[in-house]
This record gives C-alpha cells, sequence and structure tokens, in this order.
C-alpha cells in the first residue's frame, strides 16, 4: 500500500500547486477568456428570426459552482419577468421564448455559450451574469458579433459597452451615496474592509478619494480572498483601530465569516457599524442575528414603498422556486428584461443597430420596483435613487437615508472633481 | 510581542480547525492511502446537520452539543455508504479514487444546493461562547477557544481509539501489513469500512466548528479540501503527531503573514512555505515505518 505513497504526495503537492496557481491566476480570468472569444467565427449577420410570434432570448446564468449561490436566483427572476411580459402580450406583440444556459461559474464557459446563444440559438439578446469577470468574457464577443447584453448586478464602474446595457449600480449611484450618508452621520474615521478581486479594490480607491475630500480618515484597510471564511485576523487589526464605521466590500460566503469574526471579536452596531455594499435581503438570512442593527447601501431595498413595489414582492413570492424575499440585483435583472421590451417597442424593431438607435434618441423609462427608471443613452445605464437600510431583526431593512433625486450614471466618474483623470485612466485599465 | 500573542492565539485556533478538517483525511488517507476530495463535502454534511438540529432543539446553547455527535454518525454514514458503493472497488487505485471522489463531491455540493437555500443557512453559536477572554491585554474570542478544545477532545479520542482499543490494533496491524493481517484472521474489509466511517465522521464534526466560523453553504467544503491534504502531506502520511504539528504551523504561519502582509498574501505565503518544506521533505515530518514488502 505504501508503494504508492510517494506518487500520492508528490500528486497531492502538485494539486495544491494548481490550485494556488489557479487562485493567483482568477484575477487574469477575463483576459484569457478574450482568447477563447477571438477564437470564434466572424461577425455575421443577424441570424435572429422575428418571423414568427415568438422571438428568441439568451439567459445566461452559473447554475452549477459557486456563483450559483447567487445567480440561481437572477434566473429565476428572468423567467418570472418573461412569463409576466408573455401573458400581458409579448414584446412587440411576440412571446418570449427563452433559451437558459448554464455559466458554471467559469468564465471562459460564458464567452462560448453568448456565442453559442448568438450564432446557433439566434437570440435577439442575453440577458445574465453576476460577476464582473463573466461580464468581462462576454463583452468581446457580443462587441464582435454585434449582440446585447443585459448586465443586471451593481459593479465597479469604468465600463460602458456599445452592446451591454448595465441595469445594476454603478459605482456614483451606490457607493458615493454610502459615503454621503456617513459624512451625513459625523463619521470621522473608517476601515475598510474587501473581497479580493476587481469590484472591492477599485471601490476602495474610489473611497479613499472621496474621503480625502470629506475629511474622513481611513484607519485600515483589509482584503481576504472570495473563497475563505475566516476573518478573525483581520478584525483584530480593525479592534485595535477603531474606527467610527467599517466600510464593508466583502462578497459572497465570506461574508458570513467576517460578520461573525466581527460579533466574536465584541464589535456591535452601537459603536463600530457596517456598511455593506453586498448584504441584502437574500444574504442577510445566513448571517443569524450578528448582522442586525448593521446598514446597506442599495438601490432597491424590499421595504421600499412605491407604486410597483408590492405586486413585484407578491408576484415573486407566488413564483415557484421563489426564495421569498426580493432584493437588489434580483430587481436589476427583472428590470433589464423590461428595459429590452420598452427599447424594442420605442425601436420598432429587434435589430440591434436599431435598438441601440432608439436608447440614443428616445426617452426610454421603465415604471420599476425601485420607481422610475430612466436609460442614459450614451453609457447604457439606468437612472437610480440611492437608499440606505438598517438590517432589522426580520432580515429587512428599515430606510434611514435616501438621495434628494434620482442619480444620473455615471460610470466613469466624469462630473466628481475630486477623480483625477489619471487615476480614472489607470483604475480603468487595471479593471481590463 | 504585542502583537505576537494575538497572532499565536488566532493562529492556533485557525490550525484547529484545519486539524479537525485533517484528522478524518489522515485516517482515510493516511491509513488507507485512499484521496478522498469529497472529504470537504463530509465536512459541509456536518455543519448541515448542525443547522437541521438547530431547527430541531432551537436552543443553540444545547444545540451545538447535540449537534456534534449527531454530526459525526450523519457524515460518518455517507462515508460509509461511499466507501461500501465506490471507494472499496479501487483500493488499488488512489488516481482513480481522485477522480471519482471529485465527481461525488460535487454531486454533493450541487445537492445541498437544491435542498438548501442557496446563499447558505445561519448556525446560531451557543451564548456561552459569546465574549472575549483576556490575554496578556488581546481580547481573544472565546469561540477559538471552543474550536481548539474541540480538536485537541477529538484528538485524544482518536489517538486512544487507535491505541487502546481491540479496533484500534486491527487498524494498525492492516496498515503495517495488509496480507499478514489477513493471515491472523482481521478482516480487512471491515477494517477498510470502518476507517472510513471514523474518518468522514471526523470531517462532520469538524463541519459543525467550521459552521461557526463562517458560512454554511454547498460551497463551504472546498476551502478546506487542499489545505487539510497540504497538512496531511506535510505531517507524514499516516502520522498522527505530524498531523497536529503541521496544521498548528501552518495556522500560525497564515495568522503571521496575514498580520505582517495580506490576508491575501498569506495564504500564498504559507502554502508555499508547505511545498517548499516538501520539496525538501517529501516524506514529511515524520515517517511510519511498514512491514509491508510491497
Amino acid at each position: 500500500m505504501f508503494t504508492t505513497s510517494k506518487r500520492l504526495r508528490a500528486l497531492v503537492a502538485t494539486g495544491a500547486i494548481g490550485t494556488t496557481m489557479a487562485l493567483v491566476l482568477a484575477g487574469c480570468g477575463a483576459r484569457a477568456s478574450d482568447d477563447t472569444a477571438g477564437a470564434g467565427s466572424s461577425a455575421a449577420a443577424s441570424c435572429v428570426d422575428t418571423s414568427g410570434d415568438t422571438i428568441k432570448l439568451g439567459f445566461l446564468n452559473s447554475l452549477t459552482g459557486g456563483m450559483a449561490i447567487s445567480e440561481k436566483t437572477v434566473s429565476n427572476v428572468l423567467h418570472m419577468a418573461a412569463d409576466e411580459i408573455n401573458t400581458s402580450g409579448g414584446i412587440l406583440g411576440k412571446k418570449i421564448q427563452y433559451v437558459q444556459e448554464d455559466g458554471a461559474t467559469d468564465w471562459p464557459t460564458f464567452a462560448e455559450k453568448t456565442e453559442k446563444l448568438l450564432t446557433q440559438d439566434c437570440v435577439g439578446a442575453i440577458f445574465g451574469g453576476w460577476t464582473s469577470s463573466s461580464r468581462k468574457a462576454v463583452k468581446p464577443v457580443v462587441e464582435k458579433l454585434n449582440g446585447l447584453f443585459f448586465y443586471p448586478v451593481q459593479y465597479e464602474g469604468l465600463e460602458a459597452s456599445p452592446n451591454i446595457y448595465y441595469t445594476g449600480a454603478t459605482t456614483n449611484q451606490q457607493i458615493i451615496p454610502a459615503m454621503d450618508f456617513l459624512a451625513s452621520k459625523g463619521v470621522k474615521t473608517l476601515f475598510l474592509a474587501g473581497s479580493d478581486y476587481v469590484f472591492p479594490r477599485t471601490a476602495n480607491a474610489i473611497i479613499k478619494l472621496y474621503a480625502a475630500k470629506l475629511g474622513i480618515k481611513i484607519v485600515g484597510e483589509e482584503y481576504v480572498p472570495l473563497d475563505k471564511d475566516d476573518w478573525t485576523s483581520q478584525v483584530a487589526k480593525i479592534v485595535a483601530a477603531k474606527p467610527d464605521f467599517i466600510f464593508n466590500t466583502i462578497n459572497g460566503s465570506s461574508n458570513v465569516g467576517f460578520i461573525k469574526a466581527y460579533y466574536d471579536a465584541g464589535l456591535t452596531p452601537a459603536k463600530t457599524p457596517i456598511i455593506s455594499v453586498s448584504i441584502a435581503e437574500e444574504e442577510a438570512p445566513a448571517m443569524g442575528h450578528a448582522v442586525t442593527g448593521n446598514y446597506a447601501s442599495w438601490n432597491y431595498f424590499q421595504s421600499l414603498k412605491t407604486d410597483t413595489n408590492p405586486k413585484f414582492i407578491q408576484s415573486w413570492k407566488a413564483y415557484p422556486n421563489s426564495s421569498g424575499v426580493t432584493s437588489d440585483p434580483m430587481e436589476a435583472a427583472y428590470i433589464s428584461l423590461y428595459l429590452y421590451k420598452e427599447l424594442v417597442e420605442a425601436a420598432g424593431s429587434f435589430d440591434v443597430n436599431a435598438v441601440n438607435a432608439a436608447a440614443k434618441s428616445k426617452t426610454i423609462t421603465f415604471d420599476a420596483p425601485e420607481g422610475k427608471v430612466s436609460l442614459n443613452g450614451t453609457n447604457h445605464h439606468i437612472s437610480k435613487p440611492g437608499h440606505i437600510g438598517q438590517i432589522n431583526a426580520n432580515n429587512q431593512f428599515d430606510i434611514v437615508w435616501a438621495s434628494d433625486k434620482f442619480i444620473e450614471p455615471d460610470p466613469y466618474l466624469e462630473g466628481y472633481d475630486w477623480f483625477p483623470a489619471d487615476i480614472r485612466k489607470q483604475l480603468a485599465g487595471a479593471a481590463g | 510581542m504585542d502583537a505576537l500573542i494575538p497572532q499565536l492565539l488566532n493562529g492556533s485556533a485557525q490550525g484547529a480547525l484545519l486539524l479537525l478538517a485533517a484528522l478524518g483525511l489522515s485516517l482515510t488517507f493516511g491509513q488507507m492511502g485512499v484521496i478522498n476530495m469529497a472529504h470537504g463535502e463530509f465536512l459541509m454534511l456536518g455543519a448541515f446537520t448542525a443547522y437541521l438540529v438547530q431547527q430541531v432543539i432551537a436552543a443553540s446553547d444545547l444545540s451545538i452539543p447535540v449537534a456534534l455527535p449527531v454530526a459525526f454518525v450523519v457524515a460518518g454514514l455517507f462515508g460509509l455508504l461511499l466507501e461500501v458503493t465506490i471507494i472499496r472497488w479501487m483500493y488499488r487505485r488512489p488516481l482513480d479514487t481522485l477522480l471519482v471522489t471529485v465527481g461525488v463531491s460535487l454531486i454533493l455540493q450541487q445537492a445541498a444546493l437544491q435542498i438548501f437555500p442557496s446563499q447558505g443557512v445561519p448556525v446560531e453559536k451557543p451564548s456561552w461562547l459569546d465574549g472575549q477572554l483576556n490575554i496578556l491585554g488581546y481580547e481573544w474570542p472565546l469561540r477559538q477557544l471552543f474550536t481548539i478544545v474541540l480538536a485537541a477532545v477529538c484528538v485524544a479520542a482518536l489517538s486512544a481509539w487507535l491505541k487502546y482499543t481491540s479496533f484500534g490494533r486491527r487498524i494498525r496491524a492492516t496498515v503495517h501489513n495488509r496480507d499478514l493481517a489477513e493471515t491472523t484472521g482481521i478482516s480487512t474489509r471491515t477494517i477498510d469500512r470502518l476507517t472510513f466511517f471514523v474518518g468522514s465522521g471526523l470531517a462532520g464534526v469538524a463541519g459543525v466548528a467550521a459552521s461557526l466560523i463562517g458560512g454554511t453553504n454547498s460551497q463551504m467544503g472546498a476551502q478546506y479540501i487542499i489545505p487539510a491534504f497540504l497538512v496531511v502531506a506535510a505531517g507524514g502520511i499516516g502520522q498522527l503527531k505530524g498531523t497536529i504539528i503541521a496544521a498548528w504551523a501552518v495556522g500560525v504561519a497564515l495568522s503571521c503573514f496575514a498580520y505582517w502582509t495580506t490576508g491575501s498574501l498569506a495564504q500564498v505565503l504559507a502554502f508555499i512555505l508547505v511545498i517548499v518544506f516538501l520539496q525538501l521533505r517529501p516524506q514529511g515530518l515524520f515517517t511510519v515505518r511498514t512491514r509491508s514488502l510491497a
């Protein structure tokens, strides 16, 4: 039995090195996938079939792998929106016939499936993605094949592709409102805790610049890999730094570990509150009572009182596979399908160029659950209200702050004098 | 010195969790030579068991102590099932066990994703673990002490079991020389099954501890499997004391590197250290002397 043990050890060591390398290289994933995209067929005339009484649309979400945790819900809510639109007459009178693909938490797969959806299934548009890496894998493919991609998650900004529509918040609709809220609370010192990938790094670069302008001192900055839950060592640094507030850009399961370490170290929302940009109604229950009393910055909350929100919540609760609560990324996914409907009907055509032209020349709005959003035809983002919620014992959010009006999207932060052009160039370059 | 004490304490707790995850592997991989990539998912089973026990016994003060033995049995039974249905056919083919158990781990992950809320479930910490212990000015979370005590109890129980019970003696005999053990009338099949049950059960116990530290979801097993294998390999295959020392060293290294550098770099540095160590000393910290002729 032990004759093989040396080989076993070599095998395990090799596997471990491979995994470590994979982790290190994960950040470069988007680049690698560009090659995959480049290997595809050349751009052809659109093969979208609009002759029948249906229109094919592609849904591309990770239903397996690590991101299935979040993306499954987006997929379900897209199905719900499609059913709703079909019941009320379809898009330009055509019923939606959707093709669901699994991105499998693998960025080259996102690129391959995008190409498949556009060239073989001939879909009119693709909806989905969650991580920035998945979006950056899809981007070169939709640009080359002149397809349309609707991306439903808040992200780090610094992007505006003619072939992508962004229905989640860019930084000036989530990060900047959160900082304005902190300034209004008289916060003087801030600790930055994030997962180690492009969104938290870019968000924190922006936060540091704006904090300098607001007179808030950054007393620490810590990153932990996305796949690691134990935050105890880093929380010990927070305890030592004694900040007024913690700005949390951690994502996924690691956030549960952070909240637990925070609670275990004796930190409380009364003395050292957290403001988070990725804890929503869906995530809070997994964290238990330790998260209660802390804050989150989003555009949509289930507790928002708007005309359209009750119907959205009711439809979702009645939907099979429903998680029972609504959240910001879900709502943004819901918007994305309706926004496409509005765009196509304004253009009077499913043609990509006609849709993009309509986006520029006409005012496209949608009565979303977060309020009436309008599309910016130049950067393909939408206007959004900024909201800060405080987590209550039912894992719902009490709204404690709202922006005085809808915030126009500004993905490159060109309207902010404290954001220097050279940093914009550097961050946009780093984000790929 | 002020900075060193927190790192030593936090590192010991991190090491204790690693040790809990690696203990079962040191049995199944170390003693039996099976590369079980589904070990992380057995850990996940333990964590979900803690959640389910908490649904039955609402008081978390009581539910976690109850969950520990229940998780041991649940994960152990899953391990037994895996052994009886799949692993037993592959004892002479370690590479195949690796591939097959990767498949099993994916099936278990997806099953958990289908059954439980995709974002994971909450496991509440008992209130007697609230609070901190002041050690030379550092407010040490009590939960970390719990992890260390739990690991110590598991190690003591396992080594006593291996050393003093007849089952333990038969396991050691089988490891030293399977053929000779068989000729003395030991049923090595029974021994294999039992070893796999105990090894997988220990992963379940580790899962309960992990559920108090991080998220309980379908993906949680993945973050423990590679570090656990590295710890077993670095400690010396089949050597309990080697596994203990290696787990503690990796835990403290992770914690110190995280303090001096960043959380991300700490992972890379700590595992580079282990890999370099394995290059210099491929047999690990300790080696087992076998009478096997093969």
